[in-house]
């Protein structure tokens, strides 16, 4: 009998082939509309993951001022800044730290010959290497002396390279950053893909002393980046780091922190959380054309209704139960949603597909996602197909058949 | 095939209690000021195998006695017995069942679904009576057959003429073997020598299926086809004679 009552709901779809199609549009765009956005926005958020897994998950970041506040709020962008001996002392301290690089950077152009290329240039020394798992391509990195002095010499990001030498290898030339002459001594090894939307090869590394007496003309650190040993806890070491830091930074008991240590979980859930925040309000203005679409159902099962009155009351004199008509209208319209729902999945897998490629995400369909839509266009079509089936099976037969 | 159609009517006649029985039966639209009293109180009997007519003119209330005598409408007082089953006790439901299984409906204007093969409508009541596919198919063939229309299952309602529309119709209303055929001026959109062709199969399908037939109409000529007519004036039987003039 059910599958009697789908086959009869097909064909009274098909008799209106062009109707039906008008009816499902408002479903096929809200499903399309959701499965797009949650689709994309998947993929970016897995690309966020990814390029967070590359910089290594033994990785802690220390900053001055608490995350997530911004400049001008207590302990904000004023905090007290990081000192060099910080870092020395992370590393001489805690057992599980492998190493704690030093680093502050600003955005300077660097002129080679008639090329210049703004880059951002970052006082560090080696211990930067370690800590972010970085080769030397070519040359060499920073000799001991190099770095107690202050020399100007400079290690090379691979797109600096490119921008400045081209395929010329620039080991031994001299560049300059402002008035500063710098000698290369090596270059980096390219990362390859970029990392939240910033690309990991457009950097120049200088010793930190240098760029701090050259440069910033102050002592500050912006940031230490912290190794821990692999098999290390790095839960623990974050614990351990705080600790040394409040002490260092002389924080009574029971005041705030006026740092941050994140790891990359943290960083990777910040990046994640506003991609998941941008895909949930896209996909819940989805869902609003959804209920449009639902209400656009609605409407023409009940003009389907009063135009099928007589079929309503044949049906009713031959012996249709009330229950009978009832599923037969509900049907109709499940069966309707449900061609929406699967017409506007392919619309959706459609758009991410050409969004992905567009944003350079990966396109990753998540059945779960798909099967949620295609039962959601099911309830569309329960909820908004009862009233007008309902509808039709308390018509009195008897006004049915009169009907014109 | 002639002789088993008066020994059924005889037997219907002699074991026991008759097919329909109304008695006092009054049907009131409306309430106070505005009420319509359509049925004044009817008494009527109706055997296992009659043919009957019912005539009178527009407002007589035979429209609402056939509608309550199909069980699509429920007296508003009085009592209404269909073979044993107290029709006026019954629930939407029940009267739906009963109509299902025991009564068929021939309509002036045919009411059959449009865009929707011969074959389809005449397989309509089956499909709620629960009966599945091939033999579904089957009964529905011999039906068509029987009302003359083999050879036209896959056609359409609008390429069928009116008189075979009404064979469809006739059909559709036999097709589930009930007991008894309402039909509400079947001839009404007819022509004379059309009218005269589904007055005799219906009078056919009385006489050799022993199918019991309630026919309302106000055309005296078609009336003549019946065994008994009754007459209907102001909501009241006026008058409820044989059939002296019989035709066939």
């Amino acid at each position: 009998m059910l599958w009697e009552t789908v086959r009869l709901a097909f064909g009274a779809i098909m008799r209106n082939a062009l109707r039906s199609f008008l009816t499902v549009l408002g479903v096929i765009i809200g499903v399309g509309a959701v499965i797009a956005m949650v689709t994309v926005g998947q993929g970016s958020t897995s690309q966020v993951e990814s390029d967070v897994s590359k910089l290594g998950t033994n990785l802690l970041m220390i900053r001055p001022g608490q995350a997530g506040q911004g400049p001008g709020s207590p302990g904000g962008a004023y905090a007290q800044s990081l000192t060099l001996k910080d870092a020395d002392a992370i590393e001489e301290q805690i057992y599980s730290v492998r190493a704690a690089a030093p680093s502050t950077a600003r955005s300077m152009t660097a002129v080679f010959g008639n090329e210049n290329y703004t880059t951002s240039v970052a006082g560090t020394d080696n211990r930067f290497l370690i800590a972010r798992d970085w080769q030397i391509s070519d040359g060499r990195q920073f000799y001991e002396s190099e770095l107690r002095s202050g020399a100007a010499s400079c290690i090379l990001g691979a797109t600096v390279v490119k921008e400045l030498f081209g395929n010329y290898n620039p080991v031994g030339e001299t560049i300059r950053l402002k008035q500063i002459s710098c000698r290369v001594i090596g270059t980096l090894e390219a990362k390859g893909a970029s990392s939240f939307g910033s690309d990991e090869d457009d950097r120049i590394l200088m010793p930190v002393r240098a760029f701090q007496r050259r440069i910033a003309g102050n002592q500050d650190v912006s940031i230490i980046f912290v190794a821990v040993h692999s098999g290390a806890s790095t839960e623990k070491a974050k614990g351990e780091i705080e600790r040394l830091m409040r002490e260092r930074r002389r924080i009574a008991p029971g005041e705030d922190d006026d740092f941050s240590v994140m790891d990359m979980k943290q960083i990777s859930s910040m990046l994640t959380g506003i991609s998941t925040v941008l895909t949930g309000l896209l996909s819940a203005v989805a869902a609003v054309s959804l209920l449009v679409g639902g209400i656009g159902i609605m409407n023409i099962m009940l003009v389907s209704v009063t135009e099928r009155t007589r079929e309503i009351g044949i049906r009713l004199a031959i012996g249709a139960t009330e229950r009978q008509v009832l599923v037969q209208f509900l049907v109709e319209a499940i069966v309707l949603s449900l061609i929406g729902g699967f017409l506007g999945i392919l619309l959706g897998l459609g758009l991410a597909l050409i969004g992905a490629r567009w944003l350079s995400v990966p396109f990753q369909p998540d059945p779960s996602i798909i099967a949620l839509a295609f039962l959601f266009s099911a309830l569309v079509g329960i909820l908004f197909g009862f009233f007008p089936a309902r509808r039709a099976a308390r018509m009195d037969p008897i006004e049915a058949l009169r009907y014109q | 095939m002639t002789s088993e159609a008066p020994a059924r009517e005889a037997a219907g006649a002699r074991a026991g209690p008759p097919l329909i029985v109304l008695e006092g039966v009054t049907k009131i639209y409306g309430a106070g000021q505005a009420a319509v009293h359509a049925l004044r109180g009817i008494d009527l009997e109706v055997e296992r195998g009659e043919f009957v007519a019912i005539m009178g003119p527009s407002g007589s209330g035979k429209s609402t006695a056939m509608n309550i005598l199909g069980c699509l409408d429920a007296p508003t007082s009085g009592y209404y017995r269909f073979d044993g089953h107290e029709v006026g006790k019954l629930t939407r439901d029940q009267r739906a069942l009963l109509r299902r299984n025991f009564l068929g409906f021939v309509f002036q204007g045919y009411n059959l679904l449009a865009r929707t093969s011969a074959l389809d409508n005449v397989e309509l009541p089956l499909i709620y009576q629960g009966i599945r596919g091939a033999q579904r198919r089957q009964l529905a063939l011999d039906a068509l057959a029987r009302v003359g229309l083999g050879g036209r299952e896959t056609h359409d309602p609008s390429e069928l003429s009116g008189g075979q529309q009404q064979r469809v119709a006739i059909a559709r209303a036999i097709v589930g073997k009930p007991e008894v055929v309402l039909a509400d001026e079947p001839t009404g959109n007819l022509d004379t020598v059309t009218s005269r062709e589904i007055m005799d199969l219906l009078s056919e399908l009385n006489r050799e299926d022993g199918v019991t037939i309630l026919m309302v109409t106000h055309e005296p000529d078609m009336a003549e086809y019946a065994h008994r007519i009754v007459n209907f004036v102001d909501g009241r039987v006026e008058s409820d004679r044989p059939n002296a003039h019989r035709v066939a």
